[in-house]
């Protein structure tokens, strides 16, 4: 295997990535405030519905992202005010979030034609022509913007007055309540950060990578990013190494036959799945994750 | 909280509130008018908004309903084929009742029916043995896959303290791979090349027509399959299970109050888990009725969201069989009408908009019920007293 082809498994590895990684540090962020979201698929596959549809109207790939985000978010806050307004059990409203914007993108884009949008390629002169790294300065612009968020996510989540009390509030929500912290009010602004980073890595997925919306596209990549969290063990570098590894097995999984390996396709695809629940399994169970994750907060007595 | 822990009633209503949990909001919420009427107005909005949808994009809502009706209930050729959609979704709805009521909440209901229908393509295609008691191994080697396939989640969660919800749903993706691997291999399921430089496709070679699910009369054109006979007879049995006897009673107190259980002597991990491994089991047997019912050849496509719509039917039955039956019956009806809803140009996605759009006009509605009267109670009551249990809960254990 020569530079070459460690340069384009490289390339495509980030690329595959970075869709994940701006979810994961939505989710980690809204997991991290207790709410355990399996409607990240359907916010970044309304993202990246809402990004094209846009990004075809206007003829601009930017306002697509932005519009991609925005959907993001309406979903997010669908899911706070139904879990954490109306009291729905968390899991069903996932699921029915995201079979509801499953069936919604799905019915859209049959009745509907939308022109290909990419956002522009920009490349870092001098950096992107160092041998086998030069790959990472040679992508879309929106990956970039990675470098603002996961040290924004960090920062709020670790340094922030806002993030301590949503770290409370996962921990420990009725001792959170008593000091007078809203938890249910924290966790619905929660989910609408991993909304908009969720619509967000969908479009990118879209506009970014693809140009196109096609049904499903997301193909589960949500629920990749959830168990990259649940790998990272509820740490934003542990999260953004599964997002690594998640992206790395699916870069292998193109690029191999290619090469001439004869390896299994379908191993590698449930590979990352494997990984999640044996790390799930080996270190990250009760002892790491938020005490209340995935339960309902209900004012009273304890 | 030690005050109020003199007394197991105490403690049962301290937990409650601590963790209201799925299985509680599949029970009958007791304000039965109110909810009755809230419900009804949340469907209406929800036909109301597919229909705005429909029109919205250009499309005629009322051709729309129409297709819908002529391709689920106008004739009997019809009714056959939303009798034959219901079934495997009744028979996940039946499984997932069970660890809904457990507390145990089993996502992965996609992949257990998959692996239930290869483990029966696998018995039909392999025994040689009289035609019926094949259909019958098969069926319960669906069942039986898909049992184990869920049970290593119940393994997982109870060992090492992994998330079920979170387990169930990767598995489902792992026996998806799984799947899709055991028919692109000649020596597991694939097909057998139909000549020398054909290309082998990702499938099983078909079931022979012996061993195939046989229908209940064929009376003119009204088929009614064997899966469906099953999943009824199985409905009343677990009815009756769950409303009367002892298991039905404590996986009740252990989904609704699992400390109230725990001090009951329930073992909550052998009866979580086999909660969950019976909810892969019925998801399995789901997956083999539909391999030796209709599919006939295993694909990895068959599943078709039919675990998916399955729990959605359970979420709207509230967890209880009887109720999932009229529901199994309307999804299936839905999905026997998208197939005429192409016609109309409306494509058939509308039924998967319309029945998320139908769960949360059902599911809403009591809770929001439960959460408003919560809230008058907490506004009435002086603050050192708890609500009284009645009004958080009325339909209790002790029934």
């Amino acid at each position: 295997m020569g530079t070459e082809e460690i340069t384009t498994i490289l390339s495509s590895t980030l690329r595959l990535t970075a869709p994940l990684a701006f979810a994961a540090c939505g989710e980690y962020l809204a997991e991290r405030a207790g709410t355990q979201n399996i409607s990240v698929e359907g916010m970044m596959l309304g993202g990246a519905f809402g990004s094209v549809a846009v990004a075809s109207a206007t003829g601009s790939a930017t306002t697509g992202l932005l519009a991609g985000a925005i959907v993001g978010l309406v979903v997010g806050w669908l899911h706070g005010n139904l879990s954490h307004r109306v009291q729905i059990n968390t899991f069903v409203v996932g699921l029915v979030l995201n079979a509801l914007v499953l069936g919604l993108t799905s019915f859209l884009i049959a009745i509907s034609q939308f022109d290909a949008h990419q956002t522009a390629q920009l490349s870092i002169p001098g950096l992107r022509d160092v041998p086998i790294l030069g790959s990472f300065f040679e992508q879309r612009w929106p990956m970039y913007t990675l470098l603002l968020i996961v040290p924004l996510t960090w920062w709020l989540v670790e340094r922030s007055r806002w993030g301590l009390n949503l770290r409370a509030v996962a921990d420990n929500p009725q001792a959170a309540d008593v000091t007078g912290l809203k938890v249910n009010k924290l966790r619905r602004q929660a989910l609408l950060y991993c909304g908009v980073l969720s619509g967000l890595g969908g479009a990118y997925l879209a506009t970014a990578e693809v140009g196109t919306f096609n049904a499903n596209m997301t193909a589960g990549r949500g629920f990749i990013v959830i168990a990259a969290v649940i790998f990272g063990a509820w740490r934003l570098k542990g999260t953004l190494i599964g997002c690594l590894v998640f992206g790395f097995a699916d870069a292998l999984r193109l690029a191999l036959p290619a090469l001439g390996f004869q390896l299994n396709s379908q191993l590698l695809v449930a590979a990352p799945y494997l990984m999640a629940l044996l790390a799930m399994m080996l270190f990250a169970s009760k002892s790491r994750e938020p005490r209340a994750l995935g339960k309902p907060f209900v004012r009273g007595i304890t | 909280m030690s005050e109020h822990a003199n007394g197991s009633a105490a403690m049962a209503r301290e937990s409650r509130r601590k963790l209201p949990n799925i299985a509680e909001l599949m029970r009958p919420s007791g304000r039965g008018m109110q909810v009755t009427l809230i419900t009804i107005v949340a469907v209406a909005i929800a036909v109301g908004l597919s229909m705005i949808l429909v029109s919205a994009t250009g499309g005629s809502p009322i051709d729309a309903a129409k297709a819908l009706y002529t391709g689920s209930v106008a004739d009997v050729a019809a009714w056959s084929e939303t009798l034959k959609a219901a079934a495997p979704l009744l028979l996940v709805a039946l499984g997932a009742c069970i660890s809904n009521r457990a507390g145990v909440f089993n996502i992965g209901q996609e992949g257990q029916l998959l692996l239930g229908a290869a483990a029966g393509a696998y018995v039909a295609l392999h025994l040689a043995l009289p035609g019926p008691i094949v259909v019958l191994l098969s069926l319960l080697a669906g069942a039986a896959a898909g049992g184990i396939w869920s049970g290593a989640s119940a393994v997982m969660n109870y060992t090492r303290g992994v998330n079920i919800v979170v387990s169930t749903l990767l598995m489902s993706f792992i026996a998806i791979q799984v799947v899709s691997f055991s028919v692109s291999v000649p020596w597991l399921l694939q097909a057998p090349r139909a000549s020398a430089d054909s290309i082998a496709s990702p499938e099983s070679a078909q079931l022979p027509e012996a061993v195939r699910l046989m229908g209940f009369g064929q009376y003119p054109n009204l088929e009614i399959g064997g899966g469906l006979v099953i999943a009824l007879i199985l409905t009343i049995v677990l009815a009756v299970l769950l409303g009367r006897s002892r298991w039905g009673f404590r996986l009740n107190m252990l989904g609704l109050n699992p400390m109230a259980a725990r001090h009951a002597g329930v073992r909550a991990s052998y009866l979580g888990g086999s909660a969950l491994f019976l909810s892969g089991a019925f998801a399995g047997l789901a997956g083999a009725v539909i391999l030796s019912g209709s599919v006939f050849r295993l694909q990895p496509a068959l599943s078709n969201n039919f675990g998916w719509d399955g729990l959605l039917v359970a979420l709207i039955a509230r967890s209880r069989p009887i109720a999932a039956i009229p529901v199994a019956l309307l999804f299936g009806a839905l999905r026997s009408g998208s197939s005429f809803l192409a016609s109309t140009g409306v494509p058939n996605y509308l039924v998967d908009v319309v029945q998320s759009l139908l769960v949360l006009a059902f599911v809403v509605p009591p809770v929001l019920a439960r959460v408003r009267s919560r809230g008058r109670a907490e506004a009435t009551t002086p603050p050192s007293e708890p609500v009284p249990a009645a009004t958080t809960e009325p339909e209790k254990v002790t029934a």
